[in-house]
């Protein structure tokens, strides 16, 4: 199975575009996780209910709802591009912005269980033995999330190759910009005699998100065993 | 201090060496008190200070951060940090208490604790006794003023509790850190405490050194009549080794002979009395094995219960405590300020090695 230029580019930019996404949400994934397990405010609930939104609503709604903020009309995005220059409609940052929003749930899901999962007795020996609250979380809390949190990120890193609708919403079918695996699946199957291209890609996409998969498990027992859970 | 039904209201002090055992049943706040005093619990009221220094004080709203009390903690669960080795264990109170070093070194800690051997282990490979003194060691590091140890032997069973304990006795007579000891294990407390805080129900019923708490009532109330009894601290005379007898000095002038395995002269020995293995007689003994005979005058007689009394005998600098029953009080006619000659057999005495703290 040899892939066409355009389909490694495709690949190439499926990558750039996970890894962005996956590097784009995990610090705040992670922040909302802790507000919603440790956080006692009000207006957790709405927190909660906003972040699995986008698990609910169809991707192009997302894709539009994106396109109407941060558009180059839109008020974030008009923001973004007077003060700084940033275009995220019809780019490839934009392509991981979308992908981000779309895996943030997942990603929340999973940072969060491991951090209902951390025995809150390690935090208190770590208090006894002098250390402060953001000392205590980076020394104790964070490593102990860890599996939830590599778990949570290849995860996500999965979902945004094949995130589909929220992107060509928001960012269009560019190549070499925004056109992803999925993009790139949708495109041959559009075109006449493009079954081969649309059966390779489709067996390239199977191939990474097994992959993926396989990596995920195999890194958790790797660290579970470091950690002792078995 | 309040938890739904249950109320902690508890007052002690304890000295700023050596080990004050808290003692009670499961539930009667021992752990509570200790979370209390390591800032983990905030009580409704309530004043802690050390040395002086002001920990607590709902009256003027102070408050001071567990992490700021520089009071260590170990907890029975060990909780030793699973992502790190042992040696980044023992690093992590130690590198949180730069620049306080009090004297608590790392090569002291890890030879007086033998932890050569389990530096680069990881904490889910250790057995429960080793995890516990790597806790140990750990808590000590961190350079704390003062110890809470909350029962950290429960979790063991028997063999490797005995595997524990010397090196708690080790700790408690090299090094001058006042320690506050959570169990609900007599024989533990006897083994490690100078001082013991009685806990019932969540009041103090008992405090004061080991020896004058063994003759209060209310320890016996909870550890029962089969072991209660007076704990005398005294020093080896001399050690007769023909006849496997040591004499230990108690009190002014009171002396007592058991039995000489591990003893030498000189050795601080603590000896338990069990109140149920002595006897009282209105004049010297003749013509009995029994290898202890001392003169003391009865202090006090209480109703133990319908049938038996304990009496309270005086021996000039000690006390001991004896079971009788009612019909020999009568037969004797002992009463308070009676001389009575206190018989105990050397065979029916526990004793073991006691060095004082910083000794």
């Amino acid at each position: 199975m040899t892939l066409t230029p355009e389909e490694l580019d495709a690949l190439r930019l499926s990558f750039v575009v996970a890894t962005r996404s996956v590097l784009i949400s995990l610090p705040l994934a992670t922040l909302i996780a802790w507000l919603l397990v440790r956080g006692r405010f009000r207006g957790r609930f709405a927190l909660d209910a906003l972040v699995h939104l986008p698990l609910v609503l169809p991707p192009v709604v997302v894709g539009y709802l994106l396109l109407v903020l941060f558009g180059r009309r839109g008020p974030i995005g008009g923001w973004l591009h007077d003060a700084f220059g940033v275009q995220l409609a019809f780019t490839t940052a934009g392509a991981a912005l979308a992908t981000a929003v779309m895996s943030f749930p997942l990603m929340v899901r999973a940072i969060r269980l491991s951090l209902e999962a951390v025995d809150r007795g390690f935090e208190d020996a770590a208090r006894t033995l002098g250390a402060g609250p953001a000392d205590r979380f980076l020394s104790v809390t964070l490593p102990l999330m860890l599996p939830g949190i590599l778990a949570g990120s290849v995860t996500a890193f999965a979902a945004s190759l094949g995130e589909f609708g929220a992107v060509i919403t928001f960012v269009a079918n560019i190549p070499g910009e925004t056109r992803t695996l999925p993009l790139a699946l949708y495109t041959a199957i559009q075109t006449p005699d493009g079954d081969a291209a649309a059966a390779r890609i489709a067996t390239l996409s199977l191939l990474l998100g097994f992959s993926g998969l396989a990596f995920a498990e195999w890194l958790a027992r790797r660290i579970r065993r470091t950690l002792g859970q078995t | 201090m309040r938890r739904g039904a249950f109320t902690l209201d508890a007052r002690f002090t304890a000295p700023q060496a050596g080990v004050v055992a808290l003692f009670g049943r499961s539930g009667c706040g021992k752990t509570t008190l200790v979370n209390i005093i390591s800032g983990l619990l905030a009580p409704d009221r309530g004043h802690i200070d050390i040395g002086g220094e002001v920990l607590l004080d709902t009256a003027t709203a102070r408050r001071v951060a567990p992490e700021d009390r520089r009071v260590g903690y170990v907890f029975q669960d060990s909780r030793l940090f699973p992502h790190l080795t042992v040696a980044g264990n023992l690093d992590y109170g130690l590198r949180r208490a730069r620049g306080r070093t009090q004297g608590v070194r790392r090569d002291d800690v890890i030879s007086l604790l033998a932890l050569q051997e389990l530096l680069a282990r990881r904490p889910h490979t250790l057995s429960g006794g080793e995890r516990q003194r790597v806790a140990l060691g750990r808590a000590l590091l961190a350079q704390p003023r003062l110890l809470l140890l909350d029962e950290p032997l429960a979790s063991l069973d028997a063999a490797r509790r005995e595997e524990v304990l010397p090196y708690l006795e080790a700790l408690r007579t090299r090094l001058a850190m006042p320690m506050i000891y959570v169990s609900h294990a007599f024989d533990e407390v006897l083994r490690l405490a100078t001082h013991l805080v009685v806990l019932d129900a969540g009041s103090v019923v008992a405090q004061g050194s080991l020896t004058d708490v063994s003759l209060d009532p209310a320890l016996t109330a909870i550890v029962g009549p089969a072991a209660a009894g007076a704990v005398l601290d005294g020093r080896v005379v001399d050690v007769d080794a023909t006849h496997g007898l040591a004499r230990v000095a108690i009190g002014d002038h009171g002396e007592l002979r058991v039995g000489a395995a591990g003893t030498a002269p000189g050795m601080s020995l603590r000896v338990q009395v069990l109140a149920r293995d002595v006897i009282l007689s209105d004049r010297p003994p003749e013509g009995l094995s029994v290898r202890n005979a001392l003169r003391g005058r009865i202090s006090a007689i209480d109703t133990d219960s319908n049938d038996t009394r304990r009496v309270l005998v005086d021996l000039s600098g000690a006390g001991i405590v004896a079971y009788v029953t009612r019909d020999a009080i009568d037969a004797l006619r002992l009463a308070p300020g009676s001389t009575v000659w206190v018989l105990v057999k050397a065979v029916s005495l526990r004793s073991h090695p006691f060095p004082g703290p910083g000794v």
